[in-house]
């Protein structure tokens, strides 16, 4: 059994996405043999060109989708932290969808149940193929870990330069 | 395979629709985009229908790879028609998010005729379509339509391709922009939406796109993802086509001031690094790409502030130096009114231009311009004029808004001197003086002066050829440029991408039969670059354009030397010399010295049904009379 702390997720870099959307079409590919974004497990999302994002789902702790299902449709594996959907019981509801802060429970177009981020075994796709490098597959930690480096390295840039 | 199969027509006058399949040969013969575009325009129009005539044809094409994760092709659509500004054959490509979704709801092309009695949208969700009325949207810039129409129908997913205001006062360099900044700029295509009262078209398509062999596509385009890491696209991933200023500067080939001189005082100002260092806040991409090249300039203080605007060498340039303007502030806010209007903002720069130089010689006066002080170099009189031009505002804004060949002929007084067009286009930036087989190139192009219909300034700019002058071979190198780009245009790859196609045609085959399944030799795709266009061709000749006489250039670039010290001083193109070029091309081409396909040519292209088209013209010219009237 694994922890919050250790599980692994598609993280997105508003500082480096630029939209391209490459993402969401690799995962339609990967998972459905067809390009359509509206069957990927990642979208992108772009406010104005300053602002562009890609979302997945991000494993939540007690995922408050599973905890919403009101016929035990969703479960999360306590292994890999992902959420399992039974699509024999999903009847396409949608109270998942309201539960998810970040829109990554999906309504599939075709099946009519919904659909989520499996990290496609443990070697996503989308981080694979995106040209910007802009998606992580990191744990939580890592990424907290990864600002403040970050930070420090801007706010200590002249003792920096010193030092090299 | 990669095709839809449908074609969809739209009758705005009465709303009626239909759909008809797309037949695989005509798939094969003409590609898609700008190919597939001009031969059902052929099909579906009748010659000498005036461009704002209800009769008169739009049409939506997307390309065998649209729809695919095809970098750079995969969000590509064209739109052609009869252009207002030329009376030619129209074509313009557009890339960003709206053409994968077009091909989503499942079409190849859409065919739009008739004129609605009210200002409309087209809505087409998936295999729904409708007329919705846009009243509310008037005078609204594509931008706000686009905000507008995915608030009233629900979905932000939804991809709208408008017009602004100047398609709606039919000014004729009117633009048809998609996604906020990516455009079917030229040639006036905006212009023809509005005579059809047709204010946008929002597309929402939810069907899979799928292709014929999946993993040797997959496979393909993952190595022009990598291709596109490397050297064959670092211009548009770092400074971005703006690099061109100063390359284009040190050879003297930059035109400034309405093309009186190759080089610009104010350049470093205006040029890729300045802008990048100061005004570029982010770097972002079209759909399914792997390169990024939209570079996003923000003015940060000043009259301008909070100006934002994609910028690129060919608006930069038009709005820049071409008016003496080396203020990137204004620049970025004169390519902004240009998007917001919806204007061609080449054409837009070289409008100003030549009303700058009129009124510099005393042609247009200080009444003329309604106070306006229209020197070179007055940045806000510059910025004042494109919105009169988008509003047809003023005396002098009206008579702009009809393109500086029509407005030439009403100003008088010899303005036609300062006109700088080919066939009723406007000039891209470079210098035709100094970039001699460019010159031919743009000449005869099909669709006006275009620096992408051949892309010939490339042997002039990479010193491949003795760039002041012209000579026998120049037009083969012509022809070879427009065969690849009519394909490129077709696929509607990015030609921002071109470089990564290192194997060209063979490269390009491959991805298209990986998407359609279509086999297709490489020999086959240049042979169908050589039939799109002839057919553009016979196109503008069935309109009584596309002879000799109509492939010709500015005066300015014929009579008036380059002034600048130097290497380049005196350089202009002479009319001997171009006359052995337009001879030269038009026989590599195996056209009448008159520029007209013979029927050979259109039999050997598999363009039989055209013959009755070129054959009448053809009997009238059979004794070559004299060769084409020069640069008057």
């Amino acid at each position: 059994m694994t922890t919050i702390h250790e599980r692994k997720f598609v993280s997105g870099d508003p500082a480096k996405c630029v939209g391209c959307c490459v993402c969401e079409y690799i995962c339609s590919t990967e998972k459905e043999k067809a390009f359509n974004p509206t069957k990927s497990r990642i979208r992108a999302v772009r406010l104005n060109p300053f602002v562009n994002i890609a979302i997945a789902c991000r494993l939540c702790e007690d995922a408050p989708c599973v905890a919403a299902c009101p016929r035990d449709a969703l479960d999360q594996s306590e292994e890999t932290g992902l959420v399992i959907v039974d699509e024999e019981k999903c009847n396409g509801c949608g109270w998942c969808i309201e539960a998810c802060d970040y829109g990554a429970i999906q309504l599939h177009p075709e099946t009519k149940v919904v659909f989520v981020c499996d990290l496609c075994d443990g070697e996503p796709k989308c981080v694979e193929w995106c040209p910007e490098e802009a998606l992580d597959f990191t744990t939580k930690d890592i990424l907290a870990q990864k600002a403040r480096i970050a930070v420090v390295k801007k706010l200590f840039q002249e003792a920096l330069k010193a030092t090299i | 395979m990669s095709y839809a199969g449908r074609i969809l027509h739209v009758d705005l006058s009465t709303g009626k629709t239909e759909t008809e399949p797309l037949k695989e040969e005509m798939a094969k013969n003409f590609i898609g985009g700008i190919g597939l575009g001009m031969r059902l325009f052929l099909d579906n129009s009748k010659a000498g229908t005036d461009p704002f005539s209800p009769s008169n044809p739009i049409i939506f094409v997307t390309g065998p790879l649209s729809g695919t994760m095809a970098a750079s092709a995969g969000n590509s659509y064209a739109v052609v028609s009869k252009s207002p500004q030329t009376g030619h054959i129209a074509e313009s490509k557009s890339h960003g998010f709206f053409g994968a979704e077009l091909k989503r709801a499942g079409y190849d092309a859409v065919i739009l005729k008739g004129k609605s009695e009210k200002l409309v949208y087209l809505w087409i969700d998936d295999d729904s379509i409708q007329l919705i009325d846009a009243q509310h949207l008037k005078g609204k810039s594509p931008h706000e339509v686009e905000t507008a129409i995915r608030e009233e129908l629900g979905d932000f997913y939804i991809r709208v391709s408008a017009i602004g205001e100047a398609g709606e006062n039919l000014v004729r360099t009117a633009s048809i922009i998609n996604d906020e900044f990516r455009a079917i700029g030229r040639t006036g295509m905006g212009a023809v939406m509005g005579s059809k009262n047709l204010k946008a078209v929002a597309v929402r398509g939810t069907h899979d796109v799928n292709v014929a062999d999946l993993e040797g596509f997959v496979e393909f385009v993952k190595m022009i993802h990598e291709r596109m890491k490397g050297p064959a696209t670092r211009k548009y991933r770092t400074l971005g086509t703006p690099e061109n200023v100063l390359v284009l500067n040190a050879i003297k080939a930059l035109p400034t001031r309405n093309f009186t001189q190759a080089t610009f005082d104010g350049a470093e100002k205006v040029s890729g690094e300045y802008l990048n260092e100061r005004y570029i806040k982010k770097i972002v991409g079209c759909a399914t790409c792997g390169m990024r090249c939209d570079h996003i300039g923000m003015v940060s203080e000043g009259p301008y502030k909070g100006t934002t605007a994609r910028v690129e060498f060919e608006c930069l340039w038009a709005l820049g130096p071409n008016c003496g303007v080396d203020r990137l502030d204004a620049v970025i806010e004169a390519i902004y009114q240009c998007d917001y209007y919806g204007m061609d903002g080449i054409s837009t720069g070289v409008i100003v231009s030549f009303a700058m130089d009129c009124y510099e010689h005393g042609i247009l006066s200080k009444k003329d311009t309604d106070g306006l002080d229209l020197r070179f170099g007055n940045a806000e009189a510059m910025v004042e004029m494109i919105k009169r031009i988008g509003s047809r505002k003023g005396w002098l804004g009206d008579v702009l808004a009809e393109g500086s060949m029509r407005a030439a002929e009403k100003i008088g007084k010899g303005a036609v001197k300062y006109a700088n067009h080919i066939k009723g286009l406007e000039l891209p930036g470079y210098d035709l003086r100094t970039l001699q087989t460019a010159a031919l190139g743009f000449a005869v192009s099909f669709r006006g002066a275009c620096h992408l219909r051949s892309g010939a300034y490339s042997p002039d700019v990479k010193g491949k050829v003795n760039r002041f002058k012209i000579e026998k071979g120049r037009g083969k190198i012509v022809m070879k440029g427009e065969d690849t780009y009519n394909i490129i245009d077709s696929l509607i790859l990015c030609k921002f991408s071109r470089g990564v196609y290192y194997e060209e045609l063979e490269d390009m085959a491959k991805y298209y039969t990986l998407a359609t399944g279509i086999k297709i030799t490489p020999t086959e795709l240049s042979q169908a670059g050589e039939r799109i266009n002839n057919l553009a061709k016979v196109l503008n000749i069935r309109e009584g354009k596309g002879t000799r006489e109509y492939d010709q250039l500015p005066p300015k670039i014929m009579n008036v030397p380059v002034p600048d010290e130097g290497f380049a001083k005196g350089a202009h193109v002479t009319q001997k010399e171009f006359d052995v070029g337009l001879d030269d091309y038009y026989e590599v081409r195996g056209w009448t010295k008159d520029g007209i396909p013979t029927v050979e040519k259109l039999k050997e292209l598999g363009l039989q049904d055209l013959v009755p088209i070129v054959k009448k013209k053809l009997a009238k010219t059979q004794t070559p009379k004299r060769k084409g009237k020069g640069g008057e």
